[in-house]
């Protein structure tokens, strides 16, 4: 209740930004725990992916572009990419 | 050990965690409070002494661009140990792709796949390669746009063009330029040595006007060989995966 109280003082944008992190901050949280809990590999890749852009955009409402760029291209991109062709490997190794 | 009394260790140790995340979280600082005073003097000094207005930029490629150094080599010998992990075995061969083998009734890729990541290839290799070239004007550089040039590979291979994602990236040639981007960020820092400055000290002419392409001296160069190493990096990985795909043992373990 207090974090409310402080951010009424602020001008409207100050708290649609608030807003926005906090948001953003639960939708980190819910794909992260959505990465873990799911056990299908390829779809927890796809997760992953979603997860990334979700902590781009994170690190892009507090203020730090450089990170979200490399977050955006290594983790909703790369590794995803890295992980589909690994299993892609092991799923031919096993036929 | 019982379930049960191993369950209360579990608990016991988890209210342990538990305490001291806690503890630890009311000791730290505001949220959003910066105390040193380390960042604020960057901010006041660096475009006036780098003309890079791409203030990240001037950090990671000059004012600590030693530690940036260790940390491309880290990568260099991360993907240099992924090559000798998936290289070929005596008694490994290569067998058609998956989707190309006459035996297996694989749906092609879909039109529209292919449509949406050849349009994307242009656009993807532009970006990258401005990234990579702007990083003494905004919160980009080599990092960055050497992924997104390596993500553009992805797609010509995404896009059903295997054949062409291997012509433009032999191994020998993705080698040689992961070799002279991470030779050319060291050789940077050794020319200023060889004039007599500290390693890696900035001595090329930092241009009139803070944040154009041309200003900034050896940041904006360092910038363009990391991109080259982190591209060639990625394309390493990604090529190497894709030959293991292609490889069966012998014996069929």
């Amino acid at each position: 209740m207090s974090a409310l109280a402080t951010a009424s003082v602020h001008a409207p944008s100050a708290v649609l930004m608030d807003a926005l992190q906090v948001t953003l901050l639960l939708l980190v949280a819910a794909a992260a725990t959505a990465v873990v809990l799911i056990r299908v590999p390829v779809r927890q890749v796809l997760v992953l992916s979603v997860y990334g852009l979700l902590l781009a955009l994170l690190f892009l409402v507090f203020q730090a572009p450089d990170v979200t760029l490399s977050e955006l291209t290594v983790g909703s991109v790369l590794l995803p990419v890295v992980i589909l062709l690994t299993l892609a490997k092991v799923r031919k190794q096993e036929e | 050990m019982t379930p049960a009394a191993r369950r209360w260790v579990f608990f016991a140790g988890i209210a342990g965690l538990a305490a001291f995340y806690l503890w630890g979280l009311s000791g730290l600082p505001g949220f959003g409070r910066y105390p040193g005073p380390y960042g604020f003097v960057i901010n006041h000094l660096a475009v006036a002494q780098t003309n890079a207005t791409g203030v990240v930029s001037a950090v990671n490629f000059e004012y600590r661009g030693f530690d940036t150094v260790g940390e491309e080599f880290i990568l260099f010998a991360a993907v240099a140990g992924v090559a000798v992990v998936l290289r070929h075995l005596r008694g490994e061969r290569e067998k058609p792709a998956l989707d190309e083998a006459a035996d297996r009734d694989v749906p092609a890729t879909s039109e529209a796949v292919r449509v949406v990541a050849l349009l994307f290839t242009g656009p993807v290799v532009l970006i990258g390669w401005w990234l990579a070239s702007h990083a003494q004007a905004n919160p980009s550089g080599g990092f960055q746009g050497g992924v997104v040039l390596a993500t553009a590979f992805v797609l010509l291979y995404l896009s059903g063009e295997f054949l062409v994602f291997r012509r433009l990236s032999p191994v020998a040639v993705t080698d040689a330029v992961e070799a002279v981007g991470a030779g050319g960020f060291v050789g940077i820092g050794l020319a200023a040595v060889a004039m007599g400055l500290p390693y890696l000290k900035n001595y090329l002419p930092l241009g009139t006007v803070p944040g154009a392409v041309s200003s900034s001296g050896t940041i904006a160069l360092i910038s363009f060989f990391v991109g080259l190493e982190v591209a060639a990096a990625f394309v390493l990985v990604v090529s190497e995966l894709l030959d293991q795909t292609l490889l069966i043992r012998r014996g069929g373990s």
